[in-house]
């Protein structure tokens, strides 16, 4: 126990670690997820052609696999970059594909009506994405991406499968330095509910806040 | 599909646009293509000899091994998530408090671990306390662990959505509660739920890789084997993944035609 108090520092370096990797990881699988959504949900066959067979492998490939093509795969190729960066950008992959099906189907939640009279009032394809389609999409998307939050941070333990020492990393290390593997356990675990946890009470009341009362 | 509403039947000008946006993205996405090929040739890749032992019955059979082993776990581990999990959800639904907060307490927990924190625990956690399980268990147990978790979140709300004016209906018709329970709220809660069971018995699929970090001979960790092996990383793992590919996007299509088949019947039996 002593051991563990002594080295909470380099435990609170793993937690900043894998904090880091969800965020970076979150913001860029978002960023990439929505731009999927806008080539599968876009008039252009070659681009739908691209998103549909971009989200049928990745979300159906393992994200442990991922990893390793990635980490073990790529330098065979001549394709080396640091070890945090490669399992980031696998990550960033691996998720795109769950935001862009999150997206897309809470675009295709939208009423059809909704778009059918908001078109017959005249609006163009912007204006009716706008003002009608994302402001009711982006509502029942709220729970189901607060999921994804969740599923992304608890998949960064995975990187320590491949050698990063992020929180899960380190607790297999103190467990094989130190010898003293249940505190370490105990005291992640705690941390891992305790991130879970509040996700999911912001995601509810971000979701009560945005709710339209009828 | 609904999202075809979103733009109007194009007139000429519509039209040439899409045309020009359709040459432009696939120049782009061959411009991407030729990219990875050029990666991939100016580094050997196409040689014969990276790609040609997968053609040989040995190697076929290693991998086969593999994906064996991969199935076996998911079949164990989903025939025993599955049952704890409906159990959990029945203890989450009972009227009995101490269930009610043990299964909650369970679901709390278990969803929130990581996977590879438990698998650690089982690993190196559990032999300290004088507990050793066989390789092939360390890696179930912990798999199960998390799925009956999420499993019985799934039959929960599988339960709560269900109409209460059906088992009502039952009851009035003079059926028993077993009898109300078994022709007319299950057999409704599973055809809704069958998409959801079927994405999580994918997930549960891909949990089988964690067989890499306890050396279970998986199919992930053969193609570690063979990759090291005889020097040919890339494509074993380019293969393996193939592989997973193929076995879950026939699940998924499984569980579209199951979807299909029963919205089809319900359609036909109905009163319209």
């Amino acid at each position: 126990m002593n051991a563990l108090a002594g080295h909470l520092g380099q435990l609170g370096h793993g937690l900043l670690l894998t904090l880091l990797m969800a965020v970076i990881g979150l913001v860029g699988s978002l960023a990439l997820g929505v731009l999927l959504a806008v080539f599968r949900i876009s008039p252009v066959p070659p681009l739908r052609a691209l998103g549909t067979a971009y989200v049928t492998v990745f979300r159906n490939i393992p994200l442990l696999v991922l990893l390793v093509l990635f980490v073990f795969g790529l330098p065979d190729i001549g394709l080396l970059f640091p070890l945090f960066a490669t399992v980031t950008a696998a990550m960033v992959l691996y998720w795109a594909a769950f935001v862009c099906e999150v997206v897309r189907a809470g675009v295709r939640a939208v009423p059809r009506g909704q778009i059918e009279a908001a078109r017959a009032l005249g609006l163009g394809f912007g204006l009716v994405l706008r003002e009608v389609v994302l402001p009711q999409a982006l509502r029942s998307m709220v729970q189901p991406l607060a999921n994804i939050v969740i599923g992304l941070t608890l998949s960064t333990a995975l990187a320590a499968a491949v050698g990063v020492n992020e929180l899960t990393g380190q607790a297999q290390f103190f467990t094989i330095q130190y010898d003293i593997p249940i505190p370490v356990f105990i005291v992640c675990t705690a941390v891992y509910v305790v991130i879970t946890l509040t996700t999911g009470v912001i995601a509810g009341r971000i979701e009560r806040r945005l709710a339209i009362l009828r | 599909m609904s999202t075809d509403a979103l733009f109007d039947v194009s007139g000429p000008r519509g039209k040439r646009r899409i045309r020009i946006a359709t040459g432009v993205s696939l120049l782009a996405i061959a411009v991407l293509i030729g990219l990875a090929v050029r990666q991939f040739a100016a580094n050997d890749m196409f040689a014969a000899d990276e790609w040609q032992m997968f053609g040989q019955w040995p190697i076929i059979n290693f991998l086969l091994t593999g994906v064996g082993e991969t199935l076996l776990v998911t079949v164990v581990a989903a025939a025993i998530a599955f049952p704890l999990g409906a159990l959990i959800a029945l203890g989450r639904l009972s009227h009995n408090g101490i269930l009610r907060w043990t299964g909650r307490l369970y679901v709390e927990l278990f969803r929130a671990v990581p996977l590879l924190l438990l698998l650690y625990v089982f690993l190196f956690g559990l032999p300290r306390l004088g507990l050793t399980l066989p390789v092939f268990w360390q890696l179930v147990v912990p798999i199960v662990a998390t799925n009956a978790a999420v499993l019985a979140e799934i039959f929960r709300a599988g339960v709560l959505a269900l109409d209460r004016g059906q088992p009502e209906a039952a009851y009035s018709l003079g059926m028993t509660y077993w009898q109300a329970m078994r022709l007319v709220a299950i057999p409704q809660a599973l055809r809704q739920l069958a998409p959801a069971l079927v994405s999580q018995l994918i997930r549960l699929l891909k949990d089988s890789t964690l067989g890499y970090v306890v050396s279970y001979v998986e199919l992930l960790h053969q193609s570690q084997v063979l990759g090291e092996y005889y020097h040919t990383v890339l494509p074993t793992y380019l293969v393996a993944a193939a592989i997973y590919v193929a076995i879950n996007v026939s699940l998924s299509r499984v569980a579209n035609w199951l979807e299909h088949r029963q919205s089809r019947r319900v359609r036909t039996v109905g009163p319209q």
